[in-house]
């Protein structure tokens, strides 16, 4: 883990990584897009609307493990006080919370035509809402202290608390009634037929990667942004 | 003991007092958090007749009927253990039909009897294409 403390040697692996996962991650999405939009059956009962599947599932995944990623930096900025931690997590910050709000925005127009509604506050949708929040406020805060020349801890106990929302999410199908439905896909199998299924893993592994490139670029540009910021105030010009 | 094992240990110590209290609210909330009551949860918990609930479960089969005027509709929810007769009056989801599950938000007129002002529709997590589907699952519609 430490042999990436040196952000030369992370960027000399993160600079040609970026493309390559970001090209990848694009052609698989799109792949995987093309074809649940025109392959796949449509649903017995949604119908069509089922093809919104193919974003909002890669979308919440996204959201989701954009925070645990976020927890693991907290983790690592708080025990071992990693030099790269506070900036993959405050990179990661960004696309989560756009996944986190993409995975609503597809919910709703979703839940529209299957359910009959835009929006109830049932357990999941609350407690997606709230780490979407959540999002919003630790971009503030990891952008506040990190204005300040302050450290990046504060940020790190907020994302490590967050995390408790994530088996919130993850269980309020089990723990509560909802009006969202249960979990489809598990460890051992999934209640979605085949023929339905088989771009899902498609246009999540495409998201993932893009996901990942996009957080390296991120990466590199905040460790860019703080060298020129060190090198502004050696030549004690302005600010 | 090294500073940065003793960090360690805090931040686990704290995440696990973290988790500990979460789960605390989380089984606290069990009951409240719920968005909708089961026929049989209504009946057990003696919800009063015009207080504004949820009422979810399944559109029992065979029980759907539409009334003469066209847009009235009776039909009873079940969740296996109870079933509770239900009327609304308005367009209903596409997905609402018979053996698939629905949300009705309304209030019971009598015991047993519940009226509703907004019908959702929930469906399950299994999908498939309608060749598999086939006649397994094929329900009354409200549709032509």
């Amino acid at each position: 883990m430490h042999a990436f403390a040196n952000p030369t040697r992370f960027l000399s692996l993160a600079r040609p990584l970026t493309g390559w996962l970001g090209w990848a991650g694009a052609v698989l999405a799109l792949v995987g897009i093309i074809a649940g939009l025109t392959l796949t059956p449509r649903d017995y009962l949604q119908g069509e609307t089922v093809r919104i599947m193919y974003i909002h599932v890669p979308a919440a995944w996204l959201g989701m493990a954009g925070w645990g990623g976020i927890a693991a930096a907290s983790v690592a900025e708080l025990v071992w006080r990693h030099p790269l931690a506070a900036i993959a997590a405050r990179a990661t910050a960004v696309p989560g919370a756009v996944f986190a709000a993409i995975c609503l925005a597809s919910g709703s127009i979703w839940g529209r035509p299957t359910w009959g509604t835009w929006w109830e506050w049932d357990g999941r949708l609350t407690s997606m809402l709230v780490l979407f929040f959540l999002y919003i406020a630790y971009i503030a805060l990891a952008d506040a202290s990190a204005d300040r020349g302050g450290g990046a801890r504060v940020a790190a106990i907020f994302g490590l608390v967050g995390a408790i929302n994530l088996p919130i999410i993850h269980f309020s199908v089990l723990w509560w009634r909802t009006l969202h439905q249960g979990q489809s896909i598990g460890f051992t199998g999934s209640t979605i037929a085949p023929s339905i299924l088989w771009p899902l893993p498609l246009t999540t592994i495409g998201f993932t990667l893009l996901f990942t490139a996009i957080i390296l670029m991120r990466m590199r540009m905040l460790l860019a942004n703080a060298k020129l910021e060190a090198r502004q105030r050696r030549m004690g010009g302005a600010a | 003991m090294k500073a940065k094992n003793q960090r360690l240990v805090l931040t686990l110590a704290a995440l696990g007092a973290l988790v500990a209290a979460a789960l605390l609210a989380m089984s606290a909330l069990r009951n409240q958090a719920s968005f909708f009551y089961s026929p049989a949860d209504a009946l057990r918990d003696h919800v009063r007749p015009g207080q504004a609930i949820r009422l979810g479960g399944m559109v029992e089969k065979g029980s759907l009927v539409r009334e003469p005027d066209g847009v009235t509709i009776d039909f009873r929810v079940t969740d296996g253990a109870a079933s509770v007769a239900a009327r609304y009056t308005g367009i209903v989801p596409d997905l609402f039909r018979e053996g698939s599950g629905v949300v009705a938000e309304g209030r019971f007129v009598a015991p047993g009897t519940f009226v509703a002002d907004t019908i959702l529709a929930k469906h399950d997590e299994k999908y498939m294409p309608p060749q598999i589907a086939g006649s397994m699952h094929e329900t009354k519609s409200l549709k032509p």
